[in-house]
């Protein structure tokens, strides 16, 4: 499904990504753990299209096609989805003609006809049940006056919806009370399939007590330094990630200077 | 940040469409003004004496008034004697008895620009005035309206049919003097759409006017009159293009409307008229005085307006709440691209008790736009309890262009209540790459975007304008579902 090789990517000259390979299988959750500024967002965001991000080496193949070679919305269209750490407000924009306008993108690139109003929502609020999300947020300015939780329900109803083929999820575990963490979790486990792959993003390793992965890895400094099976996101969690950090090379002390 | 902000600002660069010209002889009077062009003016519209001395009182008025110059807007001096002040198709000498008379090339222009006239494709529930130059040239669904006692027919029309109302309201809410451009419009003004609703009738369609300017070289001075009776209720939309040409062209109308106790009139606006090309080489000239009075109690007065077109916009349509709990409204959105200008707001004027008013501005600004919300609220001391609301949104799309805010407000009885938001904001990059992110592409995107921006006003506009407004900012239609 995805093969990253070698990728490294910059900020305004700055190099946040330092050569990161991984390889994800349909059908494979994979988390991905590390402390805050290791560049986790990074590399989802440069994953998702971002320009702000300049990819200066490295590959990402996507379902036999070159990821990098395609703006965003190819990308979203190609089965690509990103759950925003920080979902953005639109204000004026309701939330159910964002879900309509990107379904049927989605649709229209596969070459399937757009949906009509009627099976559109019969189909959202089916989807709906799975992040019990209030109906009312439905015809609200896309996140504008939501919550925290609401915001991260809405981005997976988002991916309920549009049912990609790579969910990457930026720390929409981060901030949610206990209740709302399982209802993403369960919508995370609704949606896994034999033809779908997930990248977790998170920070602590609660979520994958509810979602549980096939592999972690620990992203410090730009790098995968670790991989390994659930075991050691628990691992983690007792030590933190301070047996890991050491692990600065000569080149990143450089950096830091 | 330069060049991304660069990049947003290819996105909303979009065609005029409608500048295309119609190829009809023309009835025009020689360029320049004077006595003589105005008895001409009069003459051919074979008016009544008391319009043709009020025309000559304001032209000798306007022989003695200056251009103003306070406004945020740069142009070269306008050459009076160089525009033509009265152009008319050639055909129709004594205007078209019925639509079949009517010049099947200026039929085609309306179609064009997806305006039918034809009775077979008319438009369900919309009557329509069509202005061509300085002439109404059709006016659809008059002999149903005229069942309900409605008038809706050109201007030259009512001062033969109705010289009673005209008389008695025409420059009513606009005096002739009361500004340079309207005095001079009051001297010349050509056509325009006359609306009367008696007493207790509610208007069962939209009534609408669509202005096209087509000769080179000619001025549009229009002149509306809209009196809704005691009860009444009226909706009217107003459209307007022009061909694309280097020179810039004056459009310098009038509206007046008149609601009178517990009447309603809703007036809206999408101005497209041409904006000129990039480089701001030719477009129109903008500069039109629209007031409205209630005059009564429970009066209620609507202004919503989209306006993306014209090199210079310049207007403030303004409401006068004489009678008490009289209601006065200010939608606007104003899209300035390329080198257009925009100085436009409104004036509420609070007289009676218990007046309220609500004004709601959007500016939109791109390329080297300016765009400048200028707004009087104005609180008389008989007006007690007096509520005004005012919130001024401006959106900048990219770097090089300007948003500017001037309100003023007056309030001289200490029971009035004045509220005023103002924001700006920049259209964010991580707004569009989230929706992008969502599969729409960029230009859709920013179109979303903007068009969440305007939803305030949009919702104002009657379905068809709300759909040609969107269209005009690159917008597909929202609002098929929720
Ligand atoms: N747009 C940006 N401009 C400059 N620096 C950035 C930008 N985005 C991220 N960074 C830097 O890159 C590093 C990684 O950030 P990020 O990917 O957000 O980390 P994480 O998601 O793991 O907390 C941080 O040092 C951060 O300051
Ligand atoms: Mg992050």
């Amino acid at each position: 499904m995805l093969t990253i090789t070698d990728l490294h990517a910059s900020c305004d000259g700055k190099e946040i990504l330092r050569g990161i390979d991984l390889q994800i299988n349909a059908g494979e959750v994979h988390a991905i753990m590390g402390p805050n500024g290791s560049g986790k967002s990074t590399l989802a965001n440069v994953l998702a299209g971002r320009d702000r991000y300049q990819v200066t080496r490295g590959t990402v193949k996507y379902r036999d096609v070159d990821l990098l070679q395609m703006p965003p919305e190819e990308r979203a269209r190609a089965g690509v989805f990103l759950a925003f750490q920080y979902p953005v407000e639109i204000p004026g924009v309701s939330n159910i003609y964002l879900l309509k306008a990107a379904l049927n993108a989605v649709r229209k690139s596969r070459g399937e006809r757009e949906l009509d109003a009627m099976d559109f929502l019969a189909l959202v609020k089916e989807r709906m049940q799975l992040v019990e999300m209030k109906e009312e947020l439905l015809y609200r300015s896309v996140n504008e006056g939501f919550s925290g939780g609401e915001k991260k329900r809405n981005e997976i109803l988002q991916m309920a919806v549009l049912a990609p083929y790579l969910a990457i999820l930026d720390e929409t575990d981060s901030g949610l009370d206990i209740d709302a963490l399982q209802v993403v979790a369960a919508g995370v486990n609704a949606l896994r399939s034999p033809d779908r792959a997930f990248l977790l993003i998170t920070h602590y390793q609660r979520l994958l007590d509810y979602v549980v992965p096939d592999v972690v890895h620990v992203l410090i400094g730009g790098r995968i330094v670790k991989s390994g099976d659930r075991a050691l996101a628990l691992e983690l969690e007792r030590t933190g990630y301070a047996d890991l950090t050491p692990a600065l090379t000569p080149a990143t002390m450089l950096d830091e200077r | 940040m330069e060049t991304s902000s660069r990049d947003i600002e290819t996105l909303v660069r979009r065609e005029y469409e409608a500048g295309f010209v119609t190829d009809v002889e023309s009835d025009a009077v020689p360029a320049g003004l004077s006595e003589d062009v105005i008895r001409l003016i009069s003459e051919k519209k074979r008016e009544p004496d008391f319009m043709l001395e009020w025309r000559l009182r304001a032209y000798r008025q306007w022989l003695t008034m200056r251009a103003p110059r306070w406004a945020h807007v740069h142009f070269a001096p306008i050459d009076f004697q160089s525009i033509v002040y009265y152009s008319a198709p050639k055909s129709r000498d004594d205007g078209p008895k019925s639509l079949a008379d009517v010049d099947p090339k200026l039929l085609e222009t309306y179609d064009k620009l997806g305006i039918p006239l034809r009775e077979r494709e008319l438009l369900a529930g919309v009557a329509i005035d069509a202005v061509f130059d300085s002439v109404s040239v059709a006016t659809t669904f008059k002999d149903k309206l005229a069942a309900l006692g409605i008038v809706f027919c050109p201007f030259s029309e009512a001062v033969q049919k109705h010289p009673d109302l005209v008389r008695k309201y025409l420059g009513s809410v606009v005096p002739y003097a009361d500004n340079f451009y309207a005095t001079l419009n009051s001297a010349v003004f050509s056509d325009g759409s006359f609306v009367y609703v008696p007493k207790g009738v509610r208007c069962p369609m939209e009534l609408s006017t669509y202005f096209r300017i087509n000769a080179s070289k000619t001025g549009q001075f229009e002149r509306t009159l809209i009196i809704a009776d005691e009860g009444a209720y009226v909706s009217y939309l107003e459209g307007c293009t022009a061909p694309m040409r280097d020179e810039n062209q004056l459009h310098a109308a009038v509206v007046e409307l008149i609601a009178l106790k517990d009447a309603q009139i809703k007036y809206s606006t999408v101005q497209n008229w041409y904006p000129g090309d990039e480089q701001g080489r030719g477009g129109i000239y903008n500069f039109v005085t629209k007031r409205g009075a209630c005059r009564g109690e429970n009066a209620k007065i609507s202004w919503t307006q989209v306006e993306t077109g014209s090199a210079i916009t310049w207007k403030y349509p303004s409401v006068i709440l004489e009678g008490d709990n009289s209601v006065g409204e200010f939608y606007s959105v104003a899209v300035t691209n390329n080198m257009q200008q925009a100085d436009t707001g409104t004036k509420m004027l609070h007289i009676g008790r218990n007046t309220r008013s609500t004004i709601i501005s959007k500016g939109i600004s791109s390329g080297r736009g300016q765009n400048t919300y200028r707004g009087q609220v104005k609180v008389l001391k008989s007006a007690e309890n007096a509520r005004n609301y005012t919130q001024c949104d401006s959106l900048l799309i990219g770097d090089r262009c300007g948003a500017h805010t001037f309100p003023y407000v007056e309030v001289r009885n200490p029971t009035a209540s004045v509220e005023h938001e103002a924001t700006t904001s920049k259209i964010s990059e991580d707004q569009l790459f989230y929706l992008q992110s969502r599969g729409l592409a960029a230009e859709d995107a920013v179109s979303v975007v903007v068009n969440g921006f305007c939803k305030t006003v949009f919702k104002e506009l009657p379905m068809e304008f709300a759909v040609e407004a969107q269209k005009l900012l690159g917008v597909s239609l929202e609002g098929a579902v929720g």
